[in-house]
């Protein structure tokens, strides 16, 4: 196995043992994101099947908020008890750092997904469970965590850190995101289903270019 | 040995180092000394690569700063007030993620070995986030000598630990020193870093006022040297 993957692997380790044990962010995302969910179908009082437009929107708003939680608490856990330094200090490439925090954060985001679609899915009366859907999630979990674990470790370093992630993050994100609802509304909807192409081809433009720019920018973001 | 010519750095308009120079050879044991703001963090962070140098010169064995931080790397153990360790994971875990982080072959032998110096083979299974303050700082330093650094950075590594860990921590600093090691050690405990170390160097306003050997210290010791240093502005 390659220094690379060693060290991706080994961070991708570190978080997930940590966070099983603690499941300090998977319960905080948890129950904020059924609680959006809940507050929603409220707020709309929806009592008929779900237009496919408003369930692939409400559906993302929740990820991408639900997300930001977690990506701000998976950094600045590093940074509070001085495990970013450990991280920094060790001889590797530190692009595999990222991927190896990113790949934890993917993973938490998408058992998050596994969760909340089914809810979703119930409350809403729309079924969610379509392999096109489960498809979107995935592209547009890999892109969000992508962006997100890479502002997080820019927004980190500042006083003001849980508001900064947000407003750093949120502008970024807003091209996949827009991918994100119309590539979801498009499978939801069996009419038009050859509409999701073009935001597929979006989505996944959009992880190949954010994926690169971590890997590139990445050891400048965490030096001082 | 680490060299260190006309280094500085500057925070915005701050200067927190300035053309600091600082020469230690292999083997010795050199505490930094100084108040509050005069630069000892930013010199070690300068050192262990965390930081680039506003300007100046730092060699490392032979390596150069910053354009050889990677290998640098390899040849220095850090050890902080925080103990750079994870809570949710074990004493063995944290070791051991470090361990392959380090690259280092088969490392149970050396996780075993660093567990026994620093008095935790008992507890490798228990979770860090259940020791007390000064267990975290004896896993901090096995964690920062795991891949056996010729170069040991201490920055106060003292701080918030109570009198029995401050003293179990003076006997694992002790067994480290004899290992050989060149230890750069920032403190504001006067009287523990004259029980250490062999060199004494007082930091003020971000450049070494002034150097003295432990044979050649005056009455009254390191204590008495760094007053006189600091009274002479």
């Amino acid at each position: 196995m390659g220094t690379f993957t060693r060290t991706l692997l080994a961070v991708a380790w570190k978080d997930l043992a940590a966070e099983w044990r603690s499941r300090e962010i998977l319960s905080a995302t948890l129950v904020f994101s059924i609680l959006v969910i809940f507050i929603y179908n409220f707020a709309l009082d929806l009592e008929v099947t779900l237009q496919s437009d408003l369930a692939a929107g409400i559906l993302w708003v929740t990820f991408v908020f639900a997300g930001t939680l977690g990506l701000n608490r998976s950094m600045s856990m590093e940074k509070d008890r001085g495990g970013l330094d450990g991280l920094l200090l060790a001889p590797v490439d530190r692009s595999a750092i990222f991927f190896g925090k990113m790949t934890a954060n993917l993973v938490i985001m998408l058992v998050v997904a596994i969760v909340v679609v089914p809810v979703f899915s119930l409350l809403y009366t729309i079924n969610l469970i379509l392999p096109g859907v489960i498809l979107v999630i995935l592209l547009g979990s890999v892109g969000y965590t992508a962006v997100g674990t890479l502002l997080a470790a820019m927004a980190v370093q500042a006083r003001t850190r849980d508001m900064l992630l947000p407003i750093l993050l949120f502008p970024v994100a807003l091209p996949l995101l827009v991918a994100a609802v119309k590539a979801t509304a498009a499978f939801l909807s069996p009419s038009v289903t050859n509409s999701a192409v073009p935001w597929l081809n979006l989505l996944i433009a959009y992880d190949v270019i954010f994926l690169v720019i971590a890997w590139l920018v990445f050891d400048f973001v965490v030096e001082e | 040995m680490i060299q260190v010519t006309q280094l500085s750095k500057r925070y915005g308009s701050r200067w927190a180092l300035r053309d600091l120079n600082l020469e230690i050879p292999d083997g010795r044991f050199v505490a930094l000394l100084g108040a509050n703001g005069a630069g000892k963090t930013t010199l070690l962070r300068i050192l262990a690569t965390l930081l680039h140098p506003t300007s100046g010169h730092v060699t490392i064995n032979g390596l150069e700063l910053p354009q050889q931080a990677p290998t640098i790397r390899r040849t220095i153990g850090l050890v902080t007030h925080l103990p750079l360790l994870y809570g949710e994971l074990t004493a063995e875990e944290n070791l051991r993620f470090y361990a392959r982080l380090y690259g280092i072959e088969r490392p149970a032998a050396r996780i075993d070995a660093l567990l026994e110096l620093t008095g935790l083979a008992s507890r490798r299974s228990d979770l860090v986030r259940t020791f007390s303050r000064g267990m975290q700082q004896r896993l901090a330093i096995g964690r920062a000598l795991l891949h056996q650094p010729p170069v040991l950075l201490l920055d106060e590594p003292y701080t918030g630990l109570d009198e029995e860990a401050c003293r179990r921590l003076d006997g694992l600093l002790r067994q480290v020193t004899s290992q050989g090691h060149t230890i750069l050690m920032a403190s504001h405990d006067l009287l523990r870093s004259e029980a250490l170390a062999d060199r004494f160097d007082v930091l003020t306003r971000g450049a070494i006022a002034a150097s003295c050997d432990k044979p050649s210290l005056p009455p009254g010791g390191a204590t008495a040297f760094y007053r006189s240093v600091v009274e002479m502005g």
